[in-house]
């Protein structure tokens, strides 16, 4: 069992038989009243996100899901298809279940399948990918001030804020929680 | 001289020393790179000796390294908590505080229901300094005041760490407004001090009562003795969300965080909430004309609870009977059980003073200033970076 302490955003648990992923929480205490966490709980079948109180004291059954790694092969229509390089065996998701991150996936990326009865229910990006940048005005010379950005594609197609130093054929590393620009990567030859 | 090379200007060398930065030929510094550690000796006649010594040694940490990165991305806010803190006590020493300091490390702490105090030897960290400071004005210490840390076990949020700093203060013979007045100089001090414009904290700031708010604007009517189950139908009523089972001061919560504290975070201006049910004492007297309120206030700053302040209870006999209550209560809600401080009821019988006090976190008033979300970018470190 899990008590407050230990939440945190990435747990699954269960309630009410569905398994939740915690997306958010707040802890919360007015001076002279009793803690609790305001959490946010996403439910791993149907998305539909609930907001529950859990009070210091209170506990949380853990959910048991089975957490794969797995390789992204390719995208078909709206799904995408994984291999577990262990076994070959082939799961098929839909792109939804991934959110706006699905733009930043190339093909071989290692990934991790999360599997509720037998059933892949969601699918996490390894923090950071590398990419090449295929498309970018040149940056306006003289405008170097602040965190001046411009919009860059890269090859999978996705759209991100960069510096204005940053070339077409730059390998570039995205934050994929932010969808953000993180730092140019030298590439190695 | 000694310092540490900033860049390297055409034929010179820039390098910061202790007072001020120098320029320094790059012939005597030929193999100084930008960030390197270096040491000049210069002549009697004032020319710059070479060779010059540069220390040994990885290169200087960038911006992107661990050692710096986390410094660095705090500079500015322990600058600015230093000049709060300067302000503070210059404000508390024009007042004619003296400031004390009280152990840390103590046998009792804080019984207070929702706390949990941290163990440490064979005792416990303060939870707040207030048992010690009202045995100081017991003792004839007539206005004392304190910058300190606390530590609350299992408390970390956007306005919570486990281990933050209290700046806490009493008045013997004063009343609550007195420290009502006290903490609005103080806040427009440490505002005045840090340039910051982002609230107006300008005295007097706005004040209401805990019930009119709660009427005003959750829709509840508190009277203070009513049992529990009547508190949670009003409650109910109001439209809003309460366990069956809630006590008093949990019913009394769910709807002064769902209305009331969403309400105060969108006031403009800072705001004195006072006159607290009687449930919700704590150590605070309860009034002479109206049992059913304790003489009581919370400063809120940006929406955020700042400061908690008592007209002081002194009654040892009251005092005994609250503590043994808050006991009662820990024991059934299966929380720690702290020893009962016997030299603080002790202290009373021989008379506390009539007095007024306030805890104020200091870090959330640097928080406020400075428009910080969170009071993990105004810690020198959180506990996660250790």
């Amino acid at each position: 069992m899990y008590d407050t302490s230990d939440i945190r955003k990435g747990l699954k648990v269960l309630m009410d038989g569905n398994p939740y992923n915690i997306v958010e929480f707040q802890f919360v205490k007015p001076g002279k009243g009793a803690a609790f966490t305001r959490t946010k709980f996403k439910n791993l079948l149907t998305g539909a996100v609930v907001e529950r109180n859990i009070r210091s004291g209170e506990k949380l059954e853990p959910a048991n899901v089975d957490q794969r790694e797995m390789q992204f092969l390719y995208k078909d229509a709206g799904d995408l298809v994984f291999m577990d390089q262990t076994n070959y065996e082939q799961v098929t998701v839909s792109a939804e279940l991934i959110g706006e991150s699905v733009d930043l996936m190339k093909d071989n990326l290692p990934v991790t399948v999360l599997f509720f009865n037998e059933r892949p229910v969601d699918v996490s990006l390894p923090t950071f990918v590398f990419l090449e940048v295929t498309a970018s005005e040149p940056g306006v010379k003289g405008d170097t001030s602040g965190n001046v950005q411009k919009p860059a594609t890269v090859e999978t197609g996705a759209t991100v804020g960069v510096p204005l130093f940053i070339r077409v054929g730059d390998t570039i590393k995205i934050d994929t929680r932010t969808h953000e620009y993180v730092e140019r990567v030298n590439k190695t030859i | 001289m000694r310092g540490r090379v900033l860049a390297i200007d055409g034929d010179d060398v820039i390098v910061r020393c202790e007072l001020s930065d120098e320029r320094i030929p790059r012939r005597v510094l030929d193999r100084a790179n930008p960030g390197d550690l270096v040491s000049v000796e210069r002549e009697i006649d004032g020319t710059l000796a070479s060779p010059i010594r540069i220390y040994d040694g990885p290169p200087y940490p960038g911006p992107g390294t661990e050692v710096a990165r986390l410094p660095r991305a705090r500079m500015s806010a322990l600058w600015h908590r230093a000049k709060a803190l300067a302000a503070v006590r210059a404000y508390f020493a024009g007042e004619g505080f003296l400031e004390v300091e009280t152990p840390l490390l103590v046998p009792s702490p804080g019984l207070e229901i929702h706390l949990d105090a941290v163990r440490a030897g064979d005792g416990y960290l303060i939870t707040s300094p207030e048992y010690q400071m009202k045995r100081l004005l017991a003792g004839g210490f007539e206005r004392i005041y304190q910058v300190c840390k606390c530590f609350r076990g299992n408390e970390h949020g956007p306005h919570h760490s486990g281990e933050f700093t209290m700046i806490e203060w009493y008045r013997a013979y004063a009343s609550l407004d007195r420290i009502i007045a006290d903490t609005e100089r103080l806040v427009a001090a440490v505002f005045a001090a840090l340039g910051s414009t982002l609230i107006d904290v300008t005295p007097p700031w706005p004040q209401k009562t805990v019930r009119d708010a709660m009427r005003e604007w959750a829709g509840v009517e508190v009277i203070g003795d009513e049992p529990a189950s009547d508190l949670i139908a009003k409650v109910r009523a109001a439209g809003i969300e309460v366990d069956d089972h809630a006590a008093w001061d949990d019913a009394f919560f769910a709807a002064f965080l769902a209305r009331v504290e969403p309400k105060i975070a969108s006031l403009t201006r800072p705001l004195i909430l006072r006159d607290w049910p009687a449930p919700l004492a704590a150590l605070a007297r309860r009034r002479d004309d109206d049992p059913l309120t304790a003489l009581r206030f919370e400063a809120y700053l940006g929406g955020i609870e700042l400061a908690n302040a008592f007209d002081e209870l002194v009654d040892p006999v009251e005092q005994r009977a609250r503590f043994e209550d808050d006991l009662r209560i820990r024991r059934a809600r299966g929380r720690a059980e702290y020893p009962v401080d016997d030299k603080l009821i002790a202290a009373l019988a021989e008379g506390l003073p009539p007095s007024a006090g306030i805890a104020l976190g200091f870090d959330r008033l640097v928080m406020v200033a400075t428009g910080a979300r969170s009071i993990d970018q105004v810690l020198t470190f959180t506990a996660d970076e250790l």
